[in-house]
């Protein structure tokens, strides 16, 4: 099991912009990837490629969120998403 | 569309403009599917699941395709929709409550229902994305039940909008590239839709009952100005058609009003925010006739505080440093409710407690909001002027201007909006310093018509020679207290050939939106005082609005010149 902790880099937080960019490259990976929030069980973490999933976590700037994978290509995974997590997508 | 009859459907024109083009239906909004109702006969559990997945993926779909036609921001918010549509949790939940035996339609209503909720309940900025998630459930839903999906028709060729009414979340999305012209079966002159037609210059007919029978593919001929639509148009319609297109552009407004003699008419703007307010500044607008302060307060919670009132009416006074602004202090109740001031169970809100009136059940509300007026003032160089909407009474008038003067601010004034107001203004304005007659209320309490009904659409027209007579009797008292300044800010104000007659009747200033400036500027530098007289003497004689704008109309061969 590949895991990461990201910090939301979006000012707004995870709201719709963000969370599209976010949930299309999710979806678009060889393998299925869980976000939750760092304050939150394993158990219940939510398909990170579903953007009402990811809009409903309620991440806002600076909220600290754990993704996970497994299998082949986890580990390049997790890392490319996190970037992703961490850019201010709103000063572009 | 079977044959080629020609056929006319009268309504009211609320927004000049003479045009032919195609109608395009605005959809039925999608209605709630029954709760929990059963798979349709016929259906497994494999095939409603299968039917689920193709609608989400067909509304994905045509989403994606609507978000590489747009660009910037929108494209930003199509994409997310489209994302939202084929979203695979949201799909998880609607396909188990197929599987336990639900109908697709209702399945998908139910679990995108949850999804809202829970976004509405994180507040701020998620919470106004739960409407992006029901917009998306009532487009997979319609997709679902095969009838057009919600919202302004998507068309890639201009086209004549046909509604039964306008909400203002579907004009939000008109794109005035592609709507040719709004032609509503019911609404009146002060509806939401005649109000954002005569802002981008739209012509649109309210009101036109029989218009129900238009369907896509139509051609229609829309005439604004005599409010009338022709299906299947002849020559004749299109020779009209063709003159308006050719009519001589408009001058742009060089930022004075005045008439053929000189006598000068400030033109200024209505407006209900800071960005609004540098718009109408660019427009030539004079100062702000019309400061609506409820865009600090609509859909608000609580009262806004002091810091945040003072940043919002400093950013329109900053847009008119010298110049003239007319804040109007809030006006809150009947259309415009607010929780914290408003009583939502009253029967009768036009009559009820609102404007002024919530000063007496919510006392210190106003009293804030004119110490926020005050410090704003204080900070620009734009000269203020207070007003206070709904005044009845001379004894309303004077306890306002009490509370104006007890924050520190120069010019007291009242609106002139029920027929008791507009008897009274010379004591009235005994007691303050001016008066602005908002037409649209005065109309409605004068002629006894609630201004949001279509049926009642022709008794509600500022032409209404009653609502002309309330105007002059305004005017009279104005005189008789010492010639104190009367304004329009009602919609009136806007229509060219009703400023003369406004004017006419003694009316110092005018404003409204700044797209009628240069309108109005143009028709009125064609006459003169005197024939201003005339006209609104000709008008307060008519016996009835038709008659009253006709005959004035007859007069000011300009407007047709211009095509208005």
């Amino acid at each position: 099991m590949a895991e990461r902790t990201a910090i939301i880099g979006s000012r707004v937080g995870l709201h719709a912009r963000p969370a599209a960019i976010f949930a299309e490259a999710a979806g678009e990976l060889p393998v299925e990837v869980t976000i939750a929030l760092e304050t939150e069980p394993s158990e219940d973490a939510l398909d990170a490629s579903s953007i009402l999933s990811l809009m409903g976590l309620g991440a806002e700037y600076g909220t600290k969120v754990v993704l996970r994978a497994e299998g082949e290509g986890a580990e390049e995974a997790l890392d490319q998403l996190v970037k992703i997590l961490e850019i201010d997508h709103d000063s572009e | 569309m079977s044959t080629h009859k020609v056929e006319k459907f009268s309504g009211v024109g609320v927004s000049a403009g003479r045009v032919i083009g195609t109608v395009r239906r605005m959809p039925d909004a999608i209605q709630a599917p029954a709760d929990g109702a059963p798979l349709p006969e016929g259906a497994t559990i494999d095939s409603e699941t299968a039917r689920l997945a193709q609608a989400t993926q067909a509304v994905a779909a045509q989403l994606k395709a609507r978000a590489a036609l747009a660009t910037g921001d929108a494209q930003a918010v199509l994409k997310a929709t489209a994302l939202m549509a084929s979203d695979k949790s949201l799909l998880k939940s609607a396909t188990k409550l197929v599987a336990s035996g639900t109908c697709a339609e209702s399945a998908l209503w139910e679990a995108a229902d949850a999804v809202a909720t829970q976004l509405s309940a994180l507040g701020g900025y998620m919470a106004e994305r739960a409407g992006d998630v029901l917009d998306v459930r009532a487009r997979i839903v319609a997709e679902l039940r095969g009838v057009p999906a919600p919202g302004i028709p998507d068309s890639e060729t201009p086209f004549v909008l046909v509604a039964v009414d306008l909400a203002p979340a579907d004009t939000a999305t008109l794109d005035p590239a592609k709507v040719l012209a709004l032609v509503t079966s019911d609404g009146g002159p002060q509806s939401h839709t005649a109000i954002i037609a005569r802002s981008l210059g739209l012509p649109a007919i309210v009101a036109a009952s029989d218009t129900t029978a238009l369907v896509d593919g139509d051609v229609v001929y829309v005439d604004g100005i005599d409010g009338l639509v022709v299906r299947n148009p002849t020559e004749v319609e299109s020779a009209t058609a063709r003159t308006y297109a050719n009519r001589e552009q408009l001058p742009e407004f060089d930022g004075r009003g005045v008439l053929a003699d000189g006598h000068r008419v400030p033109l200024l703007a209505n407006v209900g925010s800071g960005t609004d307010a540098q718009a109408a500044a660019k427009a030539g607008a004079e100062g702000v006739g019309l400061l609506r302060t409820e865009f600090c307060f609509l859909g608000r919670e609580k009262e806004p505080s002091h810091e945040e009132q003072v940043a919002a009416y400093g950013a329109v006074f900053e847009a008119f440093a010298q110049k003239k602004v007319v804040v109007r202090t809030l006006d809150a109740g009947a259309d415009k409710p607010l929780p914290f001031l408003t009583d939502s169970t009253e029967p009768n809100p036009a009559l009820g407690v609102r404007g002024y009136r919530t000063d007496t059940t919510s006392p210190g509300v106003l009293a804030r909001q004119l110490t926020a007026i005050s410090e704003a003032a204080a900070n620009h160089q734009a000269e203020v002027w207070t007003m206070a909407p709904m005044i009845s009474t001379p004894a309303e008038a004077q306890d306002f201007a009490a509370l104006v003067r007890t924050a520190n601010l120069a010019t007291a004034g009242v609106m002139i909006e029920v027929p008791s107001a507009a008897l009274m203004a010379e004591r009235i304005l005994e007691r303050c310093d001016f008066v602005s007659i908002g037409t649209n209320d005065l109309t409605q309490y004068t002629m006894a018509a609630d201004r949001q009904l279509g049926s009642l659409a022709e008794l509600n027209d500022p032409w209404q020679p009653a609502v002309l007579h309330m105007i002059a009797a305004t005017s009279a008292g104005a005189q008789g207290a010492g010639a104190k300044p009367v304004g329009v800010c009602g919609e009136a104000a806007a229509d060219p050939a009703l400023a003369v007659v406004l004017v006419g009747l003694g009316v110092n200033t005018l404003s409204m939106n700044k797209r009628a400036l240069s309108p109005v500027a143009a028709v009125l530098r064609t006459v003169d005082l005197a024939t201003a007289q005339k006209l609104a003497q000709l008008a307060l004689r008519a016996a009835s609005a038709e008659e009253a704008r006709s005959l004035v109309r007859a007069q000011l061969p300009e407007l047709d010149r211009f095509g208005l």
